[in-house]
C-alpha cells in the first residue's frame, strides 16, 4: 500500500482570503483613499475612516529559511502574523495601530531590510534566475540586482524621482525580465557555436529550425553527422535556438554583452502601455560587481532626475523632450544599431519635418 | 572551512543592500542537516566557478511528479563532479494565493517541509509569479510536494500549458480597484487546472488580473489574457476634497501635473475652483486619481476590459495585449462564466490553429484580429483598434453584409 502512488490533490490557485490580514479581509472593497506619510509607507484608509498602515522592505528576494523566519518573526511582532508580497518581491507588513510603524521600520532596518520602494522611488530590480538556476543564463541575475541596489539603495529609500522608476534585468534575450522604464539584459553579439557531436541526439532539429526568427538555421550533414548549420550573415545572435538545442552554445564569456533599454511603462496612465528602447549596448558582462552596467544606469537616472518633470515616467519624460535630447544629455553614442529593422520598423522613423533645434 | 572557496561571490556580501551570498553561507555554515550545508556549499561552489568562466552550467531534463507532467524544472548540474553535492537540483513551482497574501504561520509550515526535503531557499515570487522553492533532488521532488499537497498547495504551470496566474492586491487594500482580482484569478485559473498540469498547448498562454489600467500586474504587456478593472459610469469627483488639493498643492501645480497631463484633455478648473470632468471623453487612464487619490475615484458601475495576446519578444517581436472585449460587467456568477467560456473558447481555438510554439498573440498576428475575433465569434468593434485600416489593399465584396451586422448589432443593444 505504501508503494502505490499518491494522486494528487488538483486544487490549484489557494483562497487568499484565509491569509489576508484580517483588516482587509474585513474592508475587501471598502477602501476610500491613501496617503504616502513617508518613503516605504502607505497610509490606507476604508470608507468608515479606519486605517491601516503598510510598511514596504525589500530583501534578497532569494530568502534561505533562515531569513524568511526572520521575516515571519518580524510579522508576528508587529503585524497580527499577516504579510503580502508585492509583485517586485518586497515584503510588506500591514499595521493597523500608528504607534507600530516607527519601530516596524526601525526593526526592519537594525535587521538589514531596507524600507522604501514606494511612489517616486527606484523600486527593487524585477528579476530572474541568472547562473544559479537557470538553464540558458548568458548573466547572473541575483548578483547583478545586488550590485545595482547596492548603488541605487539611496534612491529605493527617498522620493527623488520625478515619477516611479522600474528596473529589470534578463539573463538573456527571452526578456523574463519584462519591460522597464530602465532594462538591464544580455545582448549575445556572436552566432552560436555548434557542437555537431551532439546535435543530432540532443536536438529535434525540424523544432530547431523552426524556432529561428530570421530563418537562418538549416539541417545539413557535418562530416557526416546529420547536424544544423547556421547562415551567420543572417543571424541575429538572438539565442532562441540554444534552448531547444542545448549543443548551440550562445553564452560566450566574452561575446555576451549586456544591453540597456530605457521607457518600458505596463501602466495605462497618460499615454498606453510602452515598450523599451535600446540605448546603450556592447556593455561588459563583469561580474562580480558589473560596474560599466551600474555607472550608466545611474547616469540615466541623474539625467531623468534633473530634468524630466513630476510625474513624467521616463517615456514620458523622453516622449516630451525627443530622443535626440535624450542622447545628448546622457552623453551615450546614438549608433546605426539604433534604428530599427524588425517588422513594424518604418512606424519608428521620423516622418515629418519635426525637428528640435 | 568551507570546501570550496568562492572569492568573487565573497565581493557579493559588501555593500548595504541584502545579501543572498550571505544567506546562503548562513545555510553552509550554521544549518545543522548535512544534506542542507554540504548542498548550500557545493552550489556557492558552482556559483563561483560561473563567476569565474561567465557561463551558466544547469541543464534540463525530465522531472516530474505523479500524475502530472508539469510543475516542476529540473536542473542537473553539467559539472556535477566537481560540485557534486548539488547536482540535482530542480525548483518547484507552486501556485502563490490569489493576491500574495500569507500568514507567518503558513510561511513557517512551507519553511519546515522545505528544510525536510528541499535547499532551504526560496522565493516569493518568480517573474512566473510562482513560488520557487529553489533546489531538490530528483526523490526528494515527489515526497515535498506530496507533504505540501496535503495542506493545500499545487503546483504551477511549466512548458505548453496554462501558467500560474497573478492578480494585484486589489480590493483587500486598493481604493482604485474597480475589479474582485481575486475571484476573477482564482475563477479562471481554476477552471483550467488540468491545463495547468498537463501541457497540451501550442505554448504557454497566462492569465493576469488588474483591478485598474495602472496595471500594477503588467497583464497588458506580459499575458495572454489580460483583465483590467476600469468603469463605464461617471467617475467619482469630491469637490471639497479637490478644493484641499487645491489650496495645499496651488493652483499651478493642478493645472499642470492634473489638467494638462489628461491625455483626452477631459480636465478643467471651473471657475468656483470645482474640477470639471468630461467622462464621455476620459479613457480611464488613471493619471488624475493617482495624483488626487483623496478627490476622485472610479465610479460604481465597474467591470473589466480583457485584453488578448500580451507576450516578450521571442519569437517575432514584443507584443501587447490588444482589447477583445472593451467593457465586460463582473456582477453575476452568470457574468463570471461568460469570461470562463470566453477564455476556453480563445485557448480552444488557439490550440487548434497555433502552430508548435507560436504564442496566442503571436497567432492573432499571423492570421489578423479579424479572423480570430470570427473564430472565437466576438464581433468587431471599433474600441479594437488605434485606427481602422490605411492600405487599400484588401478584398471587400461582402461590405453590405458587414455593415448590415454592424446595424443589427446596434439596434440590439438598442433593444436590451
Amino acid at each position: 500500500m505504501s508503494d502505490a502512488p499518491r494522486p494528487p490533490i488538483e486544487s490549484g490557485c489557494p483562497d487568499g482570503f484565509q491569509y489576508m490580514h484580517p483588516m482587509m479581509r474585513k474592508h475587501y472593497g471598502n477602501w476610500d483613499y491613501h496617503e504616502d506619510p513617508q518613503p516605504g509607507v502607505l497610509k490606507h484608509v476604508t470608507k468608515d475612516g479606519e486605517a491601516l498602515y503598510t510598511v514596504r522592505a525589500g530583501t534578497q528576494r532569494i530568502l534561505d529559511v533562515y531569513t524568511l523566519r526572520l521575516l515571519c518573526d518580524i510579522g508576528d511582532e508587529f503585524a497580527d502574523g499577516h504579510v503580502h508580497f508585492t509583485i517586485r518581491s518586497n515584503i510588506e507588513y500591514m499595521v493597523t495601530d500608528e504607534a507600530k510603524v516607527q519601530p516596524l521600520i526601525e526593526k526592519l532596518e537594525s535587521e538589514g531590510f531596507v524600507v522604501g520602494g514606494t511612489r517616486n522611488s527606484v523600486a527593487m530590480i524585477s528579476h530572474t534566475q541568472g547562473w544559479l538556476h537557470c538553464d540558458i543564463p548568458g548573466t547572473d541575475a541575483s548578483g547583478v540586482v545586488k550590485s545595482m541596489m547596492d548603488e541605487l539603495i539611496g534612491e529605493f529609500k527617498n522620493w527623488n524621482m520625478p515619477n516611479r522608476v522600474h528596473l529589470t534585468t534578463s539573463c538573456c534575450q527571452i526578456n523574463c525580465g519584462g519591460q522597464g522604464d530602465i532594462a538591464i539584459n544580455v545582448q549575445h553579439t556572436k552566432p552560436p557555436k555548434i557542437n555537431h557531436d551532439l546535435v543530432a541526439n540532443v536536438c529535434e532539429r525540424p523544432s530547431v529550425v523552426a524556432r529561428c526568427p530570421v530563418a537562418a538555421i538549416r539541417p545539413a550533414m557535418v562530416e557526416g553527422k546529420p547536424s544544423l548549420e547556421v547562415d551567420e550573415k543572417k543571424c541575429i545572435c538572438c539565442g532562441a535556438c540554444f534552448p531547444p538545442c542545448p549543443p548551440m552554445q550562445i553564452n560566450d564569456a566574452e561575446h555576451s554583452k549586456l544591453a540597456i533599454w530605457v521607457g518600458g511603462n505596463h501602466s495605462n496612465a497618460r499615454s498606453k502601455p510602452t515598450f523599451q528602447k535600446l540605448v546603450a549596448a556592447g556593455i561588459p558582462n563583469n561580474p562580480p560587481r558589473w560596474p560599466e552596467a551600474t555607472a550608466i544606469v545611474k547616469k540615466i537616472l541623474k539625467t531623468y532626475k534633473e530634468d524630466a518633470k513630476d510625474w513624467e515616467r521616463i517615456n514620458d519624460w523622453i516622449e516630451r523632450i525627443g530622443w535626440p535630447r535624450f542622447f545628448e544629455l546622457t552623453e551615450l553614442p546614438f549608433t546605426k544599431f539604433h534604428i530599427d529593422n524588425w517588422r513594424g520598423a518604418r512606424n519608428s522613423l521620423n516622418a515629418s519635418a519635426h525637428i528640435r533645434f | 572551512m568551507a570546501k570550496y572557496d568562492t572569492p568573487m561571490l565573497d565581493e557579493l556580501e559588501n555593500g548595504p543592500w541584502p545579501s543572498f551570498i550571505s544567506g546562503f553561507k548562513r545555510l553552509r555554515d550554521d544549518h545543522p542537516d548535512k544534506r542542507i550545508n554540504e548542498t548550500a556549499g557545493s552550489l556557492l561552489g558552482q556559483l563561483e566557478h560561473s563567476y569565474e568562466t561567465r557561463k551558466g552550467y544547469w541543464k534540463g531534463g525530465t522531472v516530474s511528479v505523479f500524475g502530472y507532467g508539469s510543475g516542476i524544472i529540473p536542473r542537473f548540474s553539467e559539472v556535477g563532479d566537481a560540485f557534486p553535492e548539488s547536482k540535482e537540483f530542480h525548483t518547484v513551482r507552486v501556485q502563490p494565493p490569489a493576491g500574495n497574501h500569507y500568514t507567518t504561520d503558513m510561511l513557517r509550515k512551507l519553511a519546515n517541509s522545505w528544510e525536510k526535503y528541499g535547499s532551504g531557499l526560496i522565493t516569493f515570487h518568480g517573474q512566473t509569479g510562482n513560488i520557487m522553492f529553489i533546489g531538490v533532488d530528483t526523490e526528494n521532488t515527489q515526497h515535498f510536494f506530496d507533504d505540501i499537497n496535503e495542506y493545500g498547495w499545487d503546483l504551477g504551470g511549466a512548458g505548453p500549458c496554462v501558467r500560474t496566474g497573478m492578480s494585484c492586491v486589489g480590493a483587500s487594500r486598493c481604493e482604485q480597484s474597480c475589479l474582485d482580482e481575486q475571484k476573477v484569478h482564482r475563477t479562471l485559473q481554476n477552471n483550467f487546472t488540468d491545463d495547468v498540469h498537463r501541457p497540451a498547448l501550442p505554448y504557454k498562454f497566462k492569465f493576469k488580473v488588474s483591478g485598474c489600467g495602472n496595471d500594477c500586474q503588467n497583464a497588458i504587456e506580459r499575458s495572454d489574457f489580460a483583465v483590467i478593472g476600469t468603469w463605464r459610469d461617471d467617475m467619482k469627483v469630491n469637490q471639497e476634497a479637490f478644493k484641499g488639493y487645491l489650496q495645499t498643492k496651488g493652483k499651478e501645480y493642478i493645472l499642470e501635473n492634473v489638467v494638462s497631463r489628461c491625455p483626452t484633455q477631459a480636465l478643467a478648473i471651473n471657475d468656483d475652483d470645482t474640477l470639471a470632468v468630461n467622462n464621455r471623453n476620459c479613457v480611464r487612464c488613471m493619471h488624475c486619481l493617482n495624483v488626487l487619490p483623496k478627490a476622485l475615484s472610479p465610479g460604481d458601475d465597474k467591470g473589466a476590459t480583457i485584453c488578448v495576446g500580451g507576450k516578450r519578444t521571442l519569437k517575432i517581436g514584443d507584443l501587447m495585449g490588444t482589447v477583445i472585449v472593451p467593457f465586460k460587467k463582473l456582477e453575476t456568477e452568470d457574468d463570471y462564466e461568460e469570461v470562463v467560456e470566453l477564455a476556453e473558447e480563445i485557448i480552444d481555438f488557439w490550440a487548434e490553429n497555433g502552430l508548435e510554439h507560436e504564442r496566442c498573440g503571436e497567432m492573432v498576428e499571423r492570421i489578423g484580429l479579424a479572423n480570430f475575433l470570427e473564430g472565437i465569434d466576438v464581433p468587431v468593434e471599433p474600441n479594437m483598434v488605434n485606427n481602422p485600416r490605411q492600405s487599400s489593399y484588401v478584398r471587400m465584396d461582402t461590405w453590405d453584409e458587414e455593415a448590415e451586422k454592424w446595424f443589427e448589432r446596434k439596434a440590439e443593444a438598442a433593444n436590451a
